[in-house]
């Protein structure tokens, strides 16, 4: 009986491994650590943020309209919950995604004023905070190619065979991966306007890079 | 079974479909040496300084770095490509990632310093964008960028000499790669000496031979006599006790081994995208 209870679990086992079921959790994991890697980065882009308008303020205080956009942006990221869970939940995953997509606009909107201000920009200050701002953006860049990667493995599990059966039998479903916001926009040729300093062109561009 | 092997040919298909992609950009040049230059700017001489004074800093404090001279990086941006050098290339140690890449990318007139996880903190984004443009870029716009380069990397040597990181091994610096390649060599070599030996000359005397030939031949490839003697007896014992074990003997040899390499390879350490850019 003893030896009969030994077989079958090491069947089970053998069985587990063989259609998938670790490569599963294995690829679960990966998932999370990198999702935590992308939210991680994006609290860093939100902590440098109250610092950078304040730096920004001192020297270009009339700028309100921008630099009340960076702060509302920031207060709406910082109202959503980033909890792991995020990535389940397919709604709550865009809600947050454009909250950041949002801040991403205004920041780089900040960047574009900040040029016209020759005494910021050689703020010493202000220069190093603007390398961490890039140094950030490429982190949640390298950040968010990394969780597009792991969410592609284990997407490509639950639908290659034989382990879609045991995506089926256990309820696995491919999981939600960033996507571009504003797909139709970048797929329009950019228009550049000569006619007075808008930020807008700057603005699309920023946003096709994301 | 039939469906496994569609399902096989369809991932042989993808990973093709993927190399194609990839051979879209510019490839990372194969790490040979510290400093890799495929533009001709940095005379033999230079080159040659240049690494000594790397590799004198690795021998001292343990990190890595390395410097890169390439043409261009287009289609990809600089930042894309530094990360796709550093990822591929490892520098620095494993779980300490004390790594550091200079890329530069002449004709894009662009360069970017990538820093491992474990340099974040003393070569942070700040410092690292200063270096580029108050050190290395009046310097390139100049044209002498042998003089860039140098004063750039003797300030990233300053910078990360300030930070307490684990002390240097010799060891763990080196290459591993070569020793690696013998694995399997004396895995053959142990089961099969073992057996034939076994069949000839009993079990006992083979067991010796088999044990010693195995701690010789670890002993010559890898170089360190305390482990090629570890694993001659791990060989012996496992020729006495039956056929399968001598491979194990080898196995445990060749994995730990570390210290012979004269070539340059990175240590294992991980990259998250931390640096700077600039260009000139």
């Amino acid at each position: 009986m003893h030896k009969l209870w030994v077989t079958t679990v090491a069947l089970i086992m053998l069985g587990l491994g063989g259609c998938g079921y670790n490569t599963f959790q294995s690829n679960d994991e990966q998932i999370k650590a990198s999702w935590s890697e992308v939210l991680n980065q994006y609290q860093r882009r939100a902590d440098l943020v109250p610092n950078l308008v304040n730096t920004v303020k001192g020297y270009a205080a009339h700028e309100k309209d921008v630099l009340l956009g960076v702060t509302n942006a920031r207060a709406k990221v910082g109202s959503i919950q980033a909890t792991p869970d995020l990535i389940n939940n397919p709604d709550a995953f865009a809600k947050f995604q454009s909250a950041q997509g949002e801040l991403s606009g205004a920041l780089s909107r900040l960047l574009v004023v900040s040029e016209n201000y020759p005494q910021l920009k050689a703020d010493a200050n202000f220069r190093d905070l603007q390398a961490q701002l890039e140094g950030t953006e490429n982190r949640i860049t390298v950040a968010r190619n990394r969780y597009i990667q792991s969410v592609q493995a284990y997407n490509i599990t639950v639908r290659s065979f034989p382990s879609n059966l045991t995506a089926m039998v256990f309820g696995y479903k491919a999981k939600a991966n960033f996507t571009v916001q504003n797909e139709n926009e970048i797929a329009k040729p950019p228009t550049v306007n000569f006619d007075s300093p808008s930020s807008k062109p700057q603005s699309e561009a920023q946003g096709a890079t994301k | 079974m039939i469906l496994t092997r569609t399902a096989r040919a369809l991932l042989i298909a993808f990973t093709l479909c993927c190399s194609f992609v990839a051979s879209a950009e510019v490839t990372v040049p194969p790490l040979v040496g510290r400093v890799t230059d495929q533009t001709a700017t940095l005379t033999p001489e230079q080159k040659a300084t240049l690494e000594q004074t790397l590799q004198a800093f690795e021998a001292k404090k343990g990190s890595q770095i390395a410097v890169l001279i390439i043409p261009s990086t287009a289609p990809e941006t600089i930042e894309q490509y530094a990360l796709r050098v550093a990822e591929q290339w490892k520098l620095g140690r494993k779980k300490v990632d004390d790594g550091a890449v200079l890329v530069v990318a002449k004709t894009d007139r662009a360069l970017r310093i990538e820093v491992g996880y474990g340099l974040e903190g003393a070569l942070n984004d700040a410092t690292s964008k200063r270096i580029i443009s108050e050190i290395i870029t009046p310097r390139f716009k100049q044209g002498d960028f042998y003089g860039g380069i140098t004063a750039g990397v003797e300030q990233i040597i300053r910078v990360i000499d300030g930070e307490p990181l684990p002390a240097a091994d010799r060891k763990l610096t080196g290459s591993n790669l070569n020793v690696q390649q013998y694995i399997p060599v004396i895995f053959i070599l142990a089961l099969v000496i073992g057996s034939v030996l076994r069949a000839i000359v009993g079990r006992f005397p083979s067991a010796i031979l088999t044990g010693g030939a195995v701690a010789i031949v670890g002993w010559l490839f890898a170089g360190a006599l305390s482990f090629a003697l570890g694993a001659g007896v791990i060989a012996l014992l496992f020729t006495l006790l039956g056929g399968m074990g001598g491979g194990m003997g080898g196995y445990g040899m060749g994995g730990r081994q570390g210290g012979s390499g004269g070539g340059f390879s990175g240590g294992g350490g991980g990259f998250g995208g931390g640096g700077a850019s600039g260009r000139w």
